[in-house]
Order: C-alpha cells, then sequence, then structure tokens
C-alpha cells in the first residue's frame, strides 16, 4: 500500500520511500523515513495535493509523490 | 576585521523576524551570486564589529535546490565564526535536522530555540539543559515575537565566536561510523580536523558537488565506495536514506529525553482554521474572496487612487507646471522638453506604480506572515503544475491583471526558482489595464466597439501562459531535476507589524532602485528618437514624420508586412508601447496629427486608422488590426515591467531572454492569425510566403506543445 491509497482520517507508518534524486530527498528530509507515523488530514479543495501530518507538523503532498511512500 | 555570523534555519522558523530584530534598519539587500535567491547582511545592533548573514530558509543542506546549494558554499567557503541555528520549538524534531547537519560543520553553533512563548502557552517543557548536553553546544530560548532571549544569543554568538567548534558526536550507528572512519582516513586526513566529520558524511551520501569539489582520484574512490557498499548491505537501504534515517533516528532520542508535549493529538487553533480555510466545500470561496480583496484594496481602491494621485496630480499636474514657471523661459527648448518630456516623464512612471506596489505589498506581507500564501499553492497547485508554473502564480496573474510591474514583484513569493522564472516571463501575457486603451482603440476603429475583442484578449492572454508553460517547461533552461513539491503549510499566525513593514520596503525599496535606472535611460533615448530627427539639418524637429524614430520605423518596418501591418507608423506606435502601453493609442494620435483630446476626434482617427490597416494589408483591415492587437498585448511589456523583471531575474541573460521570448511569441501569434485568417477569408495567393512562414511556426509550436519532454520524464517513475 502506498500513502495515496490510505484514506482522510487514518494514521498509517511509513515502511519505505522510493524514487530518487531531488525528490526522494526532499520527501526524507521532510522527516517522511522509516517508521514514521503519517496521519492523512485532508486533500485540497480541487483533489490534490493531499495534507499529511508527520513529526507534528503539517506537509503536503501531490497524489504522484505520495504514491512513492509505502506504508502499513 | 569584525566577527561574522551567520543565521541559519528552516522557513517559518521566525528567522527573518529575528534576522529584524537584531539588525534593525541595518540591512543590505542584495542577491546572491547568480541566483535569484534574495541575500540579506546586517550590522548587529549597538555592535558594529558583528555582521549578521542571513542564509535562506532551508530543510536540509542537500545538494538539490538553489538555496541549499547557497546557504552550505556559504558555510563552507566563507566560514563564518560562528552560526545561529534558529530552531521553531513548535517544531523541534524537523528543526533539530537540519541543526545534527549544521553542527557537523566544524563551525561554532549557538541553537536559539524560538517561539518559546508558544512553547510555554502550549504547556509543552524543552528541557534546554538536557537538549544542550546532547547536542555539545549551547542552547537559548527566545521569542522573536516577543523579543525575549535575544541579547543573550548574541552575547552567546559572540562568545563561541572566539573559541573551538563543539566536538564531533560519533551519533550514527556501528556500520555508518566504520565507514566514515575509513572514508576520513583515506580521503579527508589532510584537512583541518574540525572540517573532516562534514566531508566524510558528504562522501558517504554520495554528494556529487562534494565529490566533484575535492577531485578524489578513481582508484581511492572505489575504495572506499567498498565501505559504504558494505554499510549499504548491512543496513538494507542506500547510503543517503542511511544517513537521513539515522539523523532522525537520533532525533527522536534527543526529543524523548527533553522534549515532552502536553496535551497529545489535541487540536490546535491553527488546525481549526485550517479545517475551515482549506476545506474542500469552503476553501475556493474563500480562496477567492481572499484573492478578490487582495485585488481590490491593491489595484482598485487605495493602491489606484494613491498611484493615480501620483501619476495624475504629482507628474501630471504639479511638476509639469512647476517646471513650466520655473525652468521654461530661462532653458533652451531642447534641455526643457528632455528635463519634462524625458526625465520628468520617465521618473514619474516608476514612481507612479510605487504607491500602488506598497499597498500591494502590506497584502503579500500579510498572507506570507499569517501563513496563508502557503495555502494558496496548496488549493491552487493541480491547476498550474501543469505549465510548470506553482500554485503561488496565481497572486501574480491575477496582480497582473491590473499592471505587470506589481505583478512580476509578486512572483517574489514563489521559493523554486524556475517557477519564478516561468511566472516572471509569463505574468504579462495577460493584459493589463494600460493595455486596455489599445483594446478599446482597435476594437472601436475595426470592430464596431465589440466587446468580444477584449473577452478574447483575456482569453488569448491565458490561453499564452498555458502554451508558453507547457512549451518553455520542455526546454533545457526549464527541465533538468523536477522540482518537488512536498510543502510545510505553517501553522498560522497573527502577522506582526514590524515583519510586514520590513518586506514591504525592502521589496518597495528595491524596485525604485533597479527598475528607475532602466526605465530612465531608455525614456530618455526613446524621447530623443521621437524628438530629433533632420528637418532644416540636424535637431529638434516639429513633425513626428521627421524624427529620428520614423527613419528607424521605415527602416524595419518590412518585418511586420507578414503580419498585416508593415507599416512605420504602427510599427512606430507599437515601439512607444516600451514607455507606457497606453502611449500607443496617443502616438496614433501624434502620427495622424490629431492632437489634443483623443476622445473627440476618436471616429475621425478610427476611421484614418480602418482606411490604412485596409491598405497596409490588401483589404483585411480587421484582421491586420487584431493582428496588431495581439502583437501588442504579447510583446516586451513597458519599461517599468521589463525594469521589473530585471530586478527579479537577477541576470540580464535572463531579462533578455525573457524579451526575447516575449516578442517572438508575440510575433508568431500575430504571423498565425493574420495569415491564417487571410486563408479563411479565401486569399491566399498573395501572401504566400507568410503562409508558409505560418505553417512553419504553427507546425513548430505543435512540436514543442506535444513532444515528449526528455528532459526529466522518468521522475516519477517507481523503480
Amino acid at each position: 500500500m502506498t500513502l495515496r491509497d490510505v484514506r482522510i482520517g487514518k494514521t498509517c507508518k511509513v515502511t519505505k520511500v522510493h524514487g530518487e534524486g531531488a525528490l526522494r530527498r526532499r520527501i526524507m528530509d521532510m522527516g517522511i523515513t522509516k517508521g514514521v507515523e503519517i496521519y492523512v488530514r485532508k486533500y485540497a479543495p480541487l483533489g490534490d495535493p493531499i495534507e499529511i501530518n508527520v513529526r507534528n507538523y503539517e506537509l503536503s503532498i501531490r497524489k504522484a509523490d505520495a504514491e512513492l511512500i509505502e506504508v502499513e | 576585521m569584525g566577527i561574522r555570523i551567520a543565521l541559519a534555519g528552516n522557513p517559518n522558523s521566525g528567522k527573518t523576524t529575528l534576522f529584524n530584530l537584531l539588525t534593525g534598519s541595518n540591512q543590505y539587500v542584495g542577491n546572491w551570486p547568480g541566483v535569484t535567491v534574495e541575500k540579506k547582511e546586517g550590522k548587529i545592533k549597538n555592535n558594529q564589529d558583528v555582521t549578521l548573514t542571513d542564509l535562506p530558509g532551508i530543510y536540509s543542506l542537500s545538494p538539490y535546490t538553489t538555496e541549499e546549494i547557497v546557504a552550505r558554499d556559504y558555510l563552507i567557503d566563507e566560514k563564518p565564526d560562528a552560526i545561529i541555528n534558529i530552531v521553531d520549538g513548535t517544531n523541534l524534531e524537523r528543526n533539530l535536522y537540519l541543526t545534527t547537519q549544521i553542527i557537523e560543520l566544524g563551525i561554532p553553533v549557538v541553537i536559539a530555540i524560538n517561539m518559546m512563548d508558544i512553547v510555554n502557552k502550549n504547556g509543552d517543557i524543552i528541557d534546554i539543559e538536557a537538549l544542550s548536553g546532547q547536542l555539545l553546544c549551547p542552547v537559548v530560548e527566545i521569542s522573536a515575537l516577543k523579543g525575549t532571549g535575544i541579547d543573550e544569543v548574541v552575547e552567546m554568538a559572540i562568545e563561541i565566536a572566539k573559541g573551538d567548534p563543539a566536538p564531533i558526536k560519533h551519533n550514527f550507528s556501528g556500520e555508518v561510523e566504520h565507514a566514515l572512519a575509513h572514508i576520513e582516513e583515506a580521503v579527508v586526513h589532510d584537512m583541518p580536523p574540525e572540517k573532516q566529520r562534514w566531508y566524510s558524511v558528504k562522501i558517504f551520501e554520495g554528494d556529487k558537488r562534494v565529490i566533484e569539489q575535492l577531485k578524489i582520484p578513481p582508484d581511492v574512490l572505489s575504495h572506499i565506495r567498498e565501505d559504504i557498499e558494505l554499510a549499504e548491505k548491512e543496513l538494507d537501504d542506500d547510503a543517503e536514506s542511511i544517513i537521513i534515517n539515522e539523523r532522525y533516528v537520533y532525533i527522536t532520542k534527543i526529543t524523548e529525553k527533553c522534549y515532552k508535549k502536553a496535551h497529545k493529538g489535541k487540536l490546535s487553533t491553527s488546525d481549526k482554521i485550517d479545517r475551515v480555510v482549506t476545506s474542500r466545500i469552503f476553501g475556493l470561496p474563500i480562496f477567492a474572496a481572499i484573492m478578490f480583496f487582495v485585488y481590490y484594496i491593491a489595484m482598485q481602491t487605495i493602491g489606484k487612487g494613491a498611484t493615480d494621485w501620483v501619476n495624475d496630480v504629482l507628474f501630471g499636474d504639479w511638476i509639469p507646471s512647476l517646471l513650466e514657471r520655473f525652468l521654461e523661459p530661462s532653458l533652451p527648448a531642447w534641455l526643457y522638453g528632455l528635463i519634462n518630456d524625458g526625465i520628468v516623464a520617465g521618473v514619474g512612471s516608476v514612481l507612479g506604480f510605487v504607491p500602488q506596489l506598497l499597498v500591494l505589498f502590506v497584502m503579500l506581507a500579510i498572507l506570507e506572515d499569517c501563513g496563508y500564501m502557503s495555502r494558496v499553492a496548496f488549493v491552487m497547485d493541480r491547476i498550474f503544475r501543469h505549465f510548470g508554473l506553482s500554485g503561488k502564480s496565481f497572486i501574480p496573474m491575477l496582480i497582473g491583471t491590473g499592471c505587470g510591474v506589481p505583478g512580476i514583484m509578486a512572483s517574489r513569493t514563489i521559493e523554486n526558482e524556475k517557477d519564478r522564472r516561468m511566472t516572471v516571463i509569463t505574468t504579462t501575457f495577460i493584459p493589463c489595464s494600460a493595455k486596455l486603451p489599445i483594446i478599446g482603440f482597435i476594437a472601436g476603429a475595426l470592430f464596431g466597439g465589440s466587446g468580444l475583442v477584449a473577452a478574447s484578449a483575456y482569453f488569448i492572454g491565458v490561453a499564452a501562459i498555458i502554451v508558453s508553460g507547457i512549451m518553455l517547461k520542455k526546454t533545457k533552461r526549464f527541465a533538468g531535476k523536477p522540482s518537488p513539491f512536498v510543502m510545510e503549510l505553517p501553522a498560522y499566525h497573527l502577522p506582526t507589524v514590524g515583519t510586514v513593514f520590513h518586506s514591504t520596503w525592502e521589496r518597495g525599496w528595491s524596485f525604485i532602485r533597479k527598475a528607475l535606472t532602466i526605465i530612465l535611460l531608455s525614456t530618455i533615448v526613446l524621447w530623443f528618437l521621437l524628438n530629433f530627427g533632420f528637418e532644416n539639418g540636424f535637431g529638434m524637429v516639429e513633425d513626428v514624420d521627421n524624427s529620428l524614430i520614423a527613419k528607424v520605423g521605415n527602416a524595419f518596418s518590412w518585418i511586420f508586412i507578414p503580419l498585416g501591418w508593415g507599416n512605420w507608423k504602427t510599427a512606430v506606435a507599437a515601439v512607444t508601447g516600451l514607455i507606457a502601453k497606453e502611449n500607443v493609442v496617443s502616438t496614433f494620435g501624434q502620427l495622424y496629427h490629431f492632437g489634443g483630446e483623443l476622445a473627440e476626434n476618436g471616429d475621425e482617427l478610427w476611421t484614418a486608422l480602418s482606411n490604412d490597416f485596409n491598405s497596409f494589408s490588401g483589404g483585411h483591415a480587421a484582421l491586420a488590426g487584431y493582428s496588431y492587437l495581439l502583437f501588442n498585448l504579447l510583446c516586451a511589456p513597458c519599461f517599468a515591467a521589463i525594469g521589473a523583471i530585471r530586478r527579479e531575474m537577477n541576470s540580464a541573460k535572463w531579462t533578455w531572454f525573457a524579451i526575447g521570448y516575449q516578442c517572438g511569441f508575440a510575433y508568431l501569434i500575430s504571423l498565425m492569425v493574420y495569415q491564417f485568417g487571410c486563408l479563411f477569408t479565401g486569399d491566399y495567393k498573395s501572401h504566400i510566403i507568410g503562409l508558409v512562414a505560418a505553417v512553419v511556426a504553427l507546425a513548430g509550436m505543435c512540436y514543442f506543445l506535444f513532444r515528449k519532454n526528455k528532459y526529466n520524464e522518468n521522475h516519477l517513475l517507481t523503480k
């Protein structure tokens, strides 16, 4: 399962971050690393991007990029 | 030499507020060399020996974004005496992630935990002593908002600047430390000991910039690769991720010891606000309302009123009448003309924008400071990302309908350099209010005043942005590394007067300074061309037909023959639009010798123009007129806007690229409209060369629109 599939209001745990280069580094730099819990807060009014809570702050991430984050 | 201190921290950590507090008005704002990232420096208040450099807000010292590269190059190459690392106390984990990287640089660091007022209010507890013990560097509690703890930070920074950097803590796992030790031994053992840690971690990560910079011999490189691969195998991850993961693991350990959150899972005020403000139902209406409000205040009411006053009263009446009274009698006509029509008009055209700009900047600063600006990007991202733009590009485009100058300046809020450049290039495609007279003029002269002309102008403006976005983002200049949109949505808070004031003043002043030089020079040159020529020998001319610009226009007007208006009058009118777009209309008034009020002679002028367009184009007046209109809407904007482009691009090369692109694009669009228009009306025989050119242009444009993006097609592939 990836972060994209997690429904609003649910919490999940990161198992792996895919992708490469700047994008992957950025995702991980922002604190989305193995084992961290992510709470999916909402979708933007137009349906994309997603707003999540990670390490006690709010982060927005596009659905296409959320697909790179494997969760359980 | 004095002490140099760098201020580093995450975006939204209160860095700018702290910088303003520490330096007061004692600031120098410029750009980091070669990039559009702002560089701010200042002397510490009451201590002129200490220079503070504000680094761009960053999350990490990775080699990927411009901001990060600028910050780390400065820290490594310029080696400041100390670093103040500002850390948002309400967002400890992610902020400390940068801290763990900064303390590896071998420079003394003092950590300033900001927003302590909010931390205390929430009932959370940060054990400063323990934190300091863990990180091995001094930690100070501050609140930049309330101004507490500020002096202490400065004193501490000055004190540690004289001492040694903190000892390195070996906090990575055994496998990693083992590899790091090997790298230190093999590659960086000649460096000063305090620098070795940073370089060996970077080499372990496989940081290309560092590896290139150090010119490591291939045999050594392959030797250390073995160590790295061993660690990667044992920890089942790639080296870069291992480091990031272990940093966060280390931070979690620290925060468990030093940080106690009072209410877990309780919604903060900011969360409650955000629940409504960006919700699916209310998100868009609220967005529209806020945008309307910003536009209404800045472009319609206060901003427009003030700008109209400066334009019409100050520079339109007071100063000219003063000049007339005191200078005209005593000066030769040419000098008076230079001062009145050249310099005063030029300066006036710049300063006229200033009140409007300042009002807009206040609005933008409030939006940024309170945290809504990130939500603008959040709400609009879905639409804009397809065109290589940021969701935040919405604001420049919206403001651009009023005036392109503040529109371009509003692009300052876009973090990503590529998105910002793209926005700067495309913003002026939107018809600004100064282009409305041209639209009205052409519509009146050739289309019976049809409202459809104006509507189509806006439609084409938006289409031009979209088409340009799609085409440009596939070019080498804009492609390359994709810009990740993983954006923090900072907590809402009330904007502070100081921050808003500072940001407004800085942006306003930077416009005045940069734009004034370009505009003044260009206006004077154009004034000269318009007013001098050969009448009875060289000198000032009475009749524009004899001016230098008419000669230039005659020499170049053939370029516009394929567009249907290859005539020096139309060409010259378009050029005078560079001073201000509404000039196009008044130039026609001059060229056709209809002095005085245009409105009264509108009908006559319209007829004359309509007849002329008919004769240039062999009977296609409407098409030629429309092609002329499009060219004026899309080509290079006025000098003031070009000055703003120059300011935002911070590069002559990029400014010329922008202007060149705009003019080229305008030319091709007008060419296609005119030529295909002629084709559809059945007249193609007389235009065969132009028609071929238009077909080629269309084919080229389609190729650019639909070709695959060879530069970043694979960035989204999940292995």
